[in-house]
Parts: C-alpha cells; sequence; structure tokens
C-alpha cells in the first residue's frame, strides 16, 4: 500500500492568497481522483502578518489532523518573509519554492537551506499579466513545473470552476496566462 | 440501496451547512462566534438563495438564541442551532430547559476552549461543560462525519420514543476550517431519511391545549427528572436502528465508538474528535514495525456506551485515555467515564489518564506515539500526564 502522503507547507501574509492557494492546489487534485487536505494556521487573522497555510495530497484516504511538521515543499508567497524560521522541518530532499526576483543559488546562500530552490519572479509576472500586484496564481504554475504530483492542467481547469463566477472570464483568463508564465519560468538550483 | 453521492472539497463547518440545507429546519435562531460563524453565515447564504425556506432568527445573544429555539420546538418546529466556546456556555440555563421539556432540535458545536485567558482555539471544555444537561453528545473526527452525524442526529432526536435534543461536536479550525473530501447525499435522499417533522403535543395545536414549562415542585420534579433519565436509555435503544438505516444509504458504520485496528491489539488508545484521525495515523505506522496497539474512537459520549467499550478493552494490557478538557481536581471526563465503564469487567487493563490540545495546542503523531511508547514500556504515573506541554 503506498502511505506516502505529499505535504506543502504556504507561507505568506494575511490577504496575500495563501490560504487560497493552499486551497486551489488540494481542489484540483481532489478533481484528479485523490484524497486531500486544506486548511490555514488561524492566529490573530489580520492583513499582512505572516501566517502559515498547508495541503495533503495522497492516494489514500488522509485521517492525520496536525500541522505538517516535515515538509515535502514549502512555497514562500512573500519574499520578506525569507529567513531560517522558513526551513523549520524541512528535510535535505524538501523543496524550497520562493516568489523572487533573485536566482535560486542567492536565496539558498541567504536561508543556508541545502536542498533543492527554486524562484519564480511572481509578483513581476502577476503585475504583468494580470495588472494586479496577487503573485499566487503564477506560483501555482511554479509549483506544477517542480512538483510531479501536481498537474498544470488540473491547477488551470480547477481555477476556471472555482473562480469563473466569482471574477468573471477576463480575469481567469489573465490568472490562467499567469499560470502559464509562473511554469515556464520558475528557476531552479543546480 | 446506497445513494449516489456527490464528491467535493468543503470544510467541516460548510458540511454541517450543507446537512442544515438538506434537513431544511423550520426555524433557527442562532448568534455568530468563532469559530462557528462560518457554520452560519453558509446556512444564511443558503436561505437567501432560496435553497432552504427555514426561518432564521438572529437574535442578540446566544442566551436568546437557544431560547427562541425552545420556543419554536416547543411550538412544533424542526428546529436547529449553532455556537461554540462562551457562546454554548451563555446558553447553559437553556440548554438544560430544552433538554428537560424534552425538545428535539440539533446543535452543531464547534468546540473552541472556554475563556479565560481568552482563546479561539479547540478544545473540548465548552462542550464537557453540558455533559449532564440532558442532551445527546456525538464527538466527529472530520468533515464527514460531522456531514453525515448531522443528518442522523436529527432523525434521533425526533425519535418519539427519545424526544431529546443533540449536540454535534467537531473540532474548532481542526474541522470546521479543514477543507477535505467529503460526500454529499442527494437532496431528496436525506430530505426522505430525516422525514416529515410529526411534533410532540405543539404548543400551536390550539384544539389540544397544553402547557410548557410550568412550576414543577417536590411533588413532580422528581418523577419529570426520572423520565428524562429513561429518555435518555430508550435514546441509546433506538440509536441502532436509526444508524442502521443511514448505513444503508452511505455505505459507512455509525456505532457508539469505533474499534481501529482493536481485536488483537495489546496496547490501546481512546480519543475522540479530530485527534482520533492522528491516532489512526500512528497506529498504521507502528503495525508496520509489528506493535500491537489500536484505537477505541468514542462517537457518541451521551449516551455514555460504557458497556461497549468495557468488552471492547476487555483484557488489554494497557490503555491511555485522551481528554481535550480538564476537570479542575478531578479526573479529566473521558478518563474518569472509561475507567468507571471498567469497574465490572474481569480482566481489567492498567489505565493511563492524558490531557492534551488545551486551547488549540497542535495533537501530533509524536504525541500519539508516546503515549503509546510509555504503554508498552510500562511508564505510567499518578494522576494525569500531559502531551504537548513545555515543563
Amino acid at each position: 500500500m503506498e502511505k506516502k502522503i505529499l505535504e506543502i507547507r504556504w507561507h505568506g501574509r494575511g490577504g496575500q492568497g495563501a490560504k487560497s492557494a493552499a486551497q486551489i492546489v488540494a481542489e484540483a487534485s481532489l478533481g484528479a481522483g485523490k484524497f486531500i487536505q486544506a486548511f490555514p494556521e488561524y492566529g490573530a487573522e489580520r492583513a499582512g502578518a505572516p501566517m502559515r497555510a498547508f495541503t495533503r495530497i495522497s492516494s489514500n484516504k488522509i485521517t492525520i489532523h496536525s500541522a505538517i511538521e516535515h515538509p515535502d515543499v514549502v512555497v514562500v508567497i512573500d519574499p520578506t518573509l525569507l529567513s531560517e524560521n522558513i526551513l523549520e522541518g524541512m528535510k535535505e530532499d524538501s523543496i524550497l519554492l520562493v516568489n523572487a526576483v533573485l536566482p535560486p543559488e542567492e536565496v539558498k546562500n541567504k536561508v543556508g537551506f541545502k536542498g533543492k530552490v527554486c524562484t519564480v519572479k511572481a509578483t513581476d509576472i502577476a503585475l504583468e499579466v494580470i495588472k494586479e500586484g496577487r503573485p499566487n496564481t503564477p506560483i501555482l504554475g511554479a509549483l506544477a513545473k517542480i512538483v510531479d504530483e501536481i498537474s498544470l492542467e488540473d491547477l488551470k481547469k480547477n481555477f476556471k470552476n472555482m473562480f469563473e463566477k466569482k471574477i468573471g472570464t477576463q480575469r481567469v483568463d489573465a490568472n490562467i496566462k499567469a499560470m502559464q508564465k509562473g511554469y515556464e519560468e520558475v528557476r531552479v538550483s543546480g | 440501496m446506497i445513494a449516489e453521492k456527490t464528491l467535493v472539497a468543503i470544510t467541516g463547518a460548510m458540511a454541517s451547512a450543507h446537512a442544515m440545507r438538506q434537513i431544511n429546519p423550520d426555524v433557527v435562531a442562532a448568534y455568530p462566534i468563532t469559530p462557528q460563524t462560518p457554520i452560519m453565515m453558509n446556512f444564511a447564504q443558503f436561505v437567501a438563495d432560496g435553497l432552504a425556506d427555514t426561518e432564521v432568527v438572529t437574535v442578540e445573544s446566544e442566551h436568546s438564541a437557544m431560547s427562541a429555539c425552545v420556543g419554536a420546538a416547543a411550538a412544533g418546529a424542526r428546529v436547529m442551532t449553532a455556537t461554540a466556546a462562551n457562546g454554548l456556555a451563555l446558553m447553559h440555563e437553556i440548554v438544560y430547559i430544552a433538554a428537560s421539556t424534552r425538545l428535539p432540535m440539533v446543535m452543531s458545536i464547534v468546540n473552541r476552549a472556554l475563556s479565560g485567558p481568552i482563546n479561539i482555539h479547540c478544545d473540548h471544555s465548552d462542550t464537557m461543560a453540558e455533559r449532564d444537561s440532558g442532551w445527546i453528545q456525538i464527538f466527529c473526527e472530520n468533515a464527514q462525519e460531522v456531514y453525515e452525524s448531522t443528518i442522523l442526529a436529527m432523525k434521533w432526536a425526533e425519535n418519539e420514543k427519545v424526544l431529546l435534543p443533540v449536540m454535534v461536536n467537531q473540532d474548532g479550525f481542526i474541522i470546521s476550517h479543514s477543507v477535505e473530501n467529503v460526500e454529499i447525499l442527494p437532496d431528496d435522499v436525506v430530505k426522505e431519511f430525516v422525514g416529515e417533522h410529526v411534533p410532540h403535543e405543539p404548543l400551536l395545536d390550539v384544539e389540544h391545549p397544553i402547557t410548557y414549562g410550568p412550576l414543577d415542585l417536590y411533588d413532580y420534579y422528581f418523577e419529570h427528572k426520572r423520565q428524562q433519565m429513561e429518555a435518555m436509555k430508550e435514546a441509546e435503544k433506538e440509536f441502532p436502528k436509526i444508524a442502521a438505516k443511514l448505513s444503508a444509504i452511505t455505505g459507512n458504520e455509525y456505532d457508539f465508538i469505533e474499534s481501529y485496528k482493536l481485536d488483537d491489539a495489546e496496547y490501546v488508545i481512546v480519543t475522540l474528535g479530530s485527534s482520533a484521525g492522528t491516532v489512526k495515523y500512528v497506529v498504521d505506522e507502528m503495525r508496520e514495525t509489528g506493535k500491537k496497539v489500536g484505537l477505541l474512537k468514542i462517537r457518541v459520549f451521551r449516551p455514555f456506551p460504557g458497556k461497549r467499550i468495557a468488552e471492547a478493552l476487555n483484557g488489554k494490557k494497557a490503555v491511555a485515555v485522551l481528554d481535550r478538557s480538564a476537570s479542575f481536581g478531578a479526573e479529566a471526563p473521558i478518563y474518569a467515564e472509561v475507567k468507571s465503564a471498567l469497574y465490572t469487567i474481569k480482566e481489567r487493563p492498567i489505565l493511563q489518564s492524558y490531557v492534551y490540545g488545551l486551547g488549540g495546542r497542535d495533537f501530533t503523531p509524536d504525541h500519539a506515539k508516546t503515549a503509546f511508547d510509555r504503554l508498552m514500556k510500562g511508564e505510567f504515573f499518578e494522576g494525569e500526564g500531559y502531551l504537548g506541554l513545555r515543563d
């Protein structure tokens, strides 16, 4: 029996969409027949405060109900949150994905992480394509590129289903384009 | 026949709201409180969208919410509500009245620590403070159980031999705000399962006038309390029949307790709520290395399934009972009940009490593993131990 659960931890600031990103990835995987969990860590909720969110994806039923301690992937949506604290519980084979203009090697040196580091200029892409500083969709695209279990097509399809009614076709299309660009432009450390 | 279900990704709070929408109660009176708020927010949206035709009564406090529920149920309405923590504490007076007046209703409790100090996160101090109120209490491990238990609860509450209110508990944030796979039944299947509400001696039946809530002194109060005690016994008898009917539709089991890898287990954790899921994860892990460990999950806490628990734990070597609340100056609630239930069995296991997760402190796989390891090593101590507590 395959027991493995893919565990993703998200770091962002309140209002940046970390909670939504955690949920979009989970729902896309649910659509692909997986078992999922997505939940934010609630402290004092306020815009701008550092917050974390979590996603679990598995082929089997997920019964565990605790915060993720040893993530396979850590996604940093806000580069100002980059510090050693981000590395808490990460394993050597974990992946760190950061929204940053810096090349991955520089991020690697900055935080002192030995494993794989990826960067994507998600805020720049968002400003250019969506005309809004919402980096989470380009980050999602980048995530699909570096994590085998996550499919870009599923993400796109699910994003459309989730948001078309809420934000309209035009903005959905822009976000999907931003996802594609994030997928194409993510840089991976050597 | 198993009904065709729709798979959705929703939170525990949304699972409650969907169950409420499908039950379509006549009256819902509620007051917002974290982390219950998303239940009522989503349900009120369903009503606004015309998906339920409930009379939503927005009151000025939880005391009034429960009072409105009592009034509506006495009038003959099908009634539901939701609250958490201090909201439930504020209802306390009327919570007893709902049960002793034998008014069926269903209340979702999103478990949160009671103040003080003020805290918005999960523990069971809120619901445990109501354990002698005369309400039936169901605890849910995940969002799927929240959904199905809510539907089951309505049927159980309104059973003519029972006529008691039911609390459906879900862990605040851990379940209420966590998105998971949930399978939803078709609306008409739920509608048919809960059936038409046939009120028992409603106030609005003006052809047969009766009195609710009169003064009841030493001449009859005691006999009425006896009837309430008997009603709980009836609730215990009726539950398996109602559960079997829902099982036939969903394919899932709803016993008072759930045994997980328990048959050949020598070391057992007893718990309820979301921590049961985390313990299952640890049981699976430890079983891979040949450890004979298992879980006994309590799903129904009132009426307390003491006999079933005693049978399930008879002959086990050692058992840790986990409580997410404390009883200051006495044993923790679940531990005390389990210990009492084991008094009459032949081969009593060694018991250890643990308190964990107060005020939302995360309950991790390591905590469950520590409890099992100590049982296996024979490390026992007087009073309660703690899991996840700093010294």
